[in-house]
């Protein structure tokens, strides 16, 4: 249950280069107190026990933010604008958008930035006026785009994680606000670091001399391929050509500039080309409570190729995309609707499966890459309970 | 003697809920031990160790005015793990181990469960034996029996009493760093000789072993000393206690040849009772309201398991109904305890709820016996009125569960309350139990499973699961639409009255008996399946023919879904449906309704080649389940161990 946050390679690598960083944890993250069987308290000590589960991975990823390189302008730039705007009237969509031009922040990112604004510039009085307005925020993030499962996952989580204190019971408000944004603040900043663990994470997966087939354009997988690259690995990669997005021509575009060998191949040809794969790397929109993964359309043909063939399925996802979602089966989901360009005019008696993706079953993947560590596919199911109930 | 090369000993070591009994006398027997009050040597080795006086303790407690009897001294060995704390208290244990005498060692037990017991039954109750002593054993028989589960306060003071008289402390201390094994041999072998007599009498000499030695023993009556030669134990020890403890105290040890179960006890929790180890099972009679007659052919493979006898047990409860004696349970247990043998109330939840409603009444008509503490009263009066039940119909695991849960909250309560002011916590205490546990958390499950069926969808139930009903009942509110397949299966069809409901509600099912199974499968995009229990293996333990229809779902690539309760999830792990089950009537088996012509297994029970098998529950693999629906949210089956270990251990016992 308590599973050291992966960061902790961070840590490692870091503290070679810089000074440990100043890791005086807060009274949240003191040894949680033994849980007392019977006691009538039982309850609450089980609560905090689960935010000291949380707020144990947070503590060691916190600190690999604390001690990895700055990012530059990002807390200060927040701080100004803050102060700009501190007149002005607040809304979450601004500030999700300020958030999500930012070239390599998630949407997910974004939203849970969003909402530690929200908390930060709040003017509610109660606790229970903050929560509301909490949610309220969350609300109209998740309605910005309801088929992006990642940013409804990670404003549930936020509140999740962010609410779920059990300072609340009894701080005085100010100081429950005060915890409230560190807290907030605190999970962006990890999830702003989750890439960065995975891509550490998956380094040990990839050997020399290995071809690596991806399917469709991962920022994350990009970083992990990108880190293997940079320290020094030889493989290739086999694009899928990612219809109708052509999200494969522009991952190979990346992955050439990076002195990667990629190969493309149209998504048809996986199969044929399955011989020669080491193994198969993808993201994922979500990975759902079953431990499978919502992905690109597609995803799904090339795990069941994979699985025939034993060759491993790797998953590379943060876990903001972690939701509270649990397919059965490939039409029991919200579908992802995306316009299909085939060339040439389609009679319109034809239907046209516009769906933009697909649910790949957990018996299908081998392992996923998680800021949390590196996870069995049912593993994510006991995080997500242990999180949310 | 050789120990029975047929014993499975196959029982869980969780000391679960299926094994209640067992673990109440190690907790009971552990309470003893530290209240000083009752140890009259002062230090844990104390005759105490001795069942303590726990009415469900599954000793059989004669009274203390009847004399030792031959009944009393079957060597048919032990029932319960209590015998290894019976072992290690000198006190008592004067069983003999004397194999050599025993006419029945050579013989292989099978010998002894196929033929012995039943015949020899038949015998006593038929009376034809010319044996006085045996006509006398069969007498006692009942009487014992019917004294068993209510001990009370007589007995159990004179269990706590009795090795007072007959050594004193020091000796108890002395005799304790001795193996007992020797002191069993030598106290109790001419009252075993005296009863292989009776047995073989009983079985009309068929057996030729034991000689001239063993009619001597019998001529010697009760007496248990006549023989003794050998014996470290003076005489007079016996014959100044209180005679009907020792007669309890020395039946306990009586032909126990498990030598290493004190040992074995340290490592393991006790397993649970196999019903093919023939001198449990006859203790285990002897302490039972109503003596149950025997199956005649029990299938070999599910010989551990208690067999069904509920159909002969009927009418002598029913006859008992009315008798005033202070020894029943409370009417409202034994009421319930008669619709479990009736099977008029059935299915998990119910009977489930019918315990503790029963529990709940008897806990409001309790009242504190003098010079007795509330806490260990009212658990030896629970222990002793789930042994009843027990008798009627094995405990599910649910059932095993809530009895945890109240047990822990009789051992919370605050010795500081009065007692109507425990007995009202209790029974709020129960009232919530069944409120968020059971009827709350069917709601959650029907709010959540109903999220899973679309418009459209044909969804196939078997049996007959309360929570299915509900979801279904739910949905067709809701306005979806789709259509119902009910499988059912012979014997119970219990698949038929979940059919006249639905219809009545007005919905479009289809009925099929589990034959049509696969024919059916591919045209169903849902199965949902209710559950007996969900073990942490993410094994479903459920109504038999689940796990076909389980299998045949997976193999035509349709989502399982299983709804159940989480109250009903054990930590427990199985493998398969034989270790653990019940056996149903076999007659339901031969006898096809309306059908009179079908009877060409009549007489079945007059031919020793042909068993017939009424299993009750199977285990269906987690392969084969795609999600649990239960109050916790959906859960794949390999997060039933999270669930369990998370939230079950303290919502059931805070």
């Amino acid at each position: 249950m308590l599973r050291p946050s992966a960061s902790f390679i961070l840590d490692q690598r870091e503290s070679l280069s810089s000074p440990p960083p100043n890791l005086a944890p807060p009274a949240t993250m003191a040894p949680k107190p033994p849980i007392q069987a019977g006691s009538g308290a039982g309850y609450y000590a089980a609560r905090a026990e689960h935010h000291a589960v949380s707020s144990h991975w947070l503590a060691q990823a916190q600190a690999a933010v604390d001690g990895g390189p700055a990012k530059p302008g990002l807390s200060e730039s927040h701080g100004d604008r803050h102060r700009d705007r501190e007149n002005a009237s607040f809304s979450v969509i601004d500030e999700f958008n300020f958030w999500r031009k930012k070239p390599d922040l998630a949407e997910a990112v974004a939203a849970i930035m969003a909402l530690a604004a929200v908390i930060r510039t709040s003017e509610a009085t109660t606790m229970m006026e903050l929560e509301i307005e909490l949610k309220k925020a969350s609300d109209t993030l998740k309605s910005w785009d309801t088929t992006s499962i990642s940013l409804s996952a990670g404003c549930d989580l936020f509140m999740r994680h962010v609410t779920r204190t059990s300072a609340l019971e009894y701080e005085d408000f100010d100081a429950a606000k005060a915890r409230l944004i560190e807290r907030g603040e605190r999970f962006g900043e990890i999830s702003l670091r989750a890439r960065k663990t995975i891509a550490m994470l998956s380094q040990d997966f990839i050997f020399d001399g290995c071809t690596i087939l991806v399917h469709g354009f991962s920022r994350v997988v990009l970083e992990v391929l990108r880190l293997a690259a940079s320290s020094g690995k030889l493989f290739r990669v086999f694009c899928t050509e990612g219809r109708p997005d052509k999200t494969g021509l522009r991952l190979s575009t990346e992955l050439v500039g990076l002195g990667i060998p990629v190969k493309l191949l149209i998504d048809s040809a996986v199969a044929y080309n399955i011989d020669e794969v080491d193994m198969v790397f993808v993201g994922a929109d979500g990975v759902v409570e079953s431990g499978g993964i919502i992905n690109m359309m597609g995803t799904y043909q090339i795990a069941l190729v994979a699985h025939s063939m034993n060759k491993p399925v790797y998953v590379a996802a943060e876990s903001y995309k972690f939701a509270r979602l649990y397919p059965l089966d490939q039409k029991d989901l919200a579908p992802a609707l995306r316009s299909v360009d085939f060339g040439v005019p389609v009679p319109t008696a034809v239907e046209v499966e516009t769906s933009a993706r697909d649910y790949t079953p957990p018996q299908y993947l081998t392992l996923l890459f998680t800021d949390l560590g590196v996870l069995t596919p049912s593993v994510v199911s006991d995080e997500l309970i242990q999180l949310y109930l | 003697m050789v120990i029975d090369p047929k014993v499975r000993q196959v029982g869980f070591v969780t000391p679960g809920a299926s094994s209640e009994p067992m673990k109440h006398i190690i907790e009971s027997s552990s309470m003893a031990s530290s209240s000083s009050e009752l140890t009259p040597s002062g230090n844990s080795l104390s005759p105490v160790m001795i069942p303590p006086p726990r009415h469900a303790i599954p000793v059989p407690v004669p009274s203390p005015l009847r004399r030792p009897s031959i009944g009393d001294n079957m060597p048919l060995g032990s029932y319960n793990p209590s015998d290894s704390l019976l072992g290690a208290s000198p006190t008592i244990s004067p069983s003999s181990r004397n194999d050599d005498d025993n006419p029945y060692s050579g013989i292989p037990s099978v010998d002894l469960s196929d033929e012995f017991s039943p015949r020899w039954i038949d015998r006593t109750n038929s009376g034809t034996i010319s044996n006085t002593k045996a006509d006398d054993f069969g007498h006692k028989l009942p009487q014992l029996a019917s004294s068993f589960p209510f001990s009370s306060n007589l007995t159990a003071v004179s269990m706590v009493k009795m090795p007072l008289p007959r050594r004193g402390a020091g000796e108890v201390e002395t005799n304790h760093s001795m193996s007992s094994k020797p002191l069993k041999e030598k106290t109790s072998k001419a009252e075993r000789r005296a009863l292989q007599e009776a047995q073989r009498a009983a079985k009309a000499a068929s057996k030729e072993t034991g000689g001239d030695k063993q009619a001597v023993a019998f001529g010697e009556g009760a007496n248990p000393n006549a023989k003794q030669a050998k014996s470290a134990k003076p005489p007079p020890q016996k014959k100044d206690g209180a005679p009907g403890a020792s007669s309890g105290a020395t039946s306990e040890k009586k032909g126990v040849d498990r030598p290493p179960e004190k040992e074995r006890k340290k490592d393991v929790p006790a397993p649970r009772m196999q019903f093919d180890d023939t001198q449990r099972v006859e203790k285990a009679k002897r302490r039972a309201l109503v003596k149950p007659t025997e199956t005649m052919n029990r299938v070999e493979l599910f010989r551990h398991l208690p067999q069904y006898v509920h159909g002969a047990q009927l009418p002598a409860l029913e006859s008992k109904f009315f008798e005033v004696d202070q020894m029943h349970p409370h009417p409202a247990v034994y009421r319930v305890g008669l619709q479990y043998l009736t099977g008029d109330i059935s299915g998990g939840n119910a009977r489930c709820v019918a315990m503790l409603m029963a529990f709940q009444e008897a806990i409001k008509d309790y009242t504190i016996p003098l010079e007795k503490v509330l806490i260990r009263d009212l658990t030896a009066k629970i222990n002793s009125y789930v042994s009843f039940l027990i008798t009627c119909r094995p405990l599910s695991i649910s059932m095993g569960n809530a009895i945890k849960f109240l047990k822990a909250r009789i051992a919370k309560l605050s010795v500081t309350l009065s007692e109507s002011e425990a007995k009202a916590a209790l029974q709020s205490d129960i009232s919530r139990f069944i409120n968020e546990k059971i009827v709350l958390a069917d709601k959650v499950i029907v709010r959540h499973a109903v999220t899973k069926i679309r418009d459209g969808d044909v969804l196939l139930t078997y049996g007959s699961s309360c929570v299915v009903e509900m979801i279904l009942c739910y949905a067709h509110e809701l306005g979806k639409q789709f259509r119902v397949v009910v499988v059912d299966s012979r014997p119970k069809l219990e698949g038929q009255a979940l059919l006249r409901r639905l219809l009545a509600k007005g919905l479009s099912c289809t009925y099929i008996h589990i034959n049509a199974i696969s024919y059916i499968m591919h045209e169903v995009t849902r199965v949902f399946l209710g559950a007996s229990s969900v073990l942490s293996n993410g094994t479903v333990y459920s109504r038999v023919g689940t796990a076909c229809v389980a299998m045949v779902a997976h193999a035509f690539h349709v989502p399982v879904l299983i709804c159940c309760e989480a109250y009903k999830f054990h930590e427990r792990v199985q493998l398969d449906s034989i270790c653990s089950n019940e056996l149903g009537d076999p007659d339901a088996l031969s006898k096809v309704h309306g059908r009179k012509d079908l009877n060409h297994l009549e007489n079945w029970a007059n031919n020793e080649k042909l068993q017939l098998l009424n299993l009750t529950y199977d285990a269906t693999p987690s392969d084969y389940v795609s999600m649990i629906v239960t109050d916790y949210g959906m859960v794949p089956p390999t997060s039933v161990p999270v669930i369990v270990r998370e939230y079950l251990r303290e919502h059931l016992l805070i």
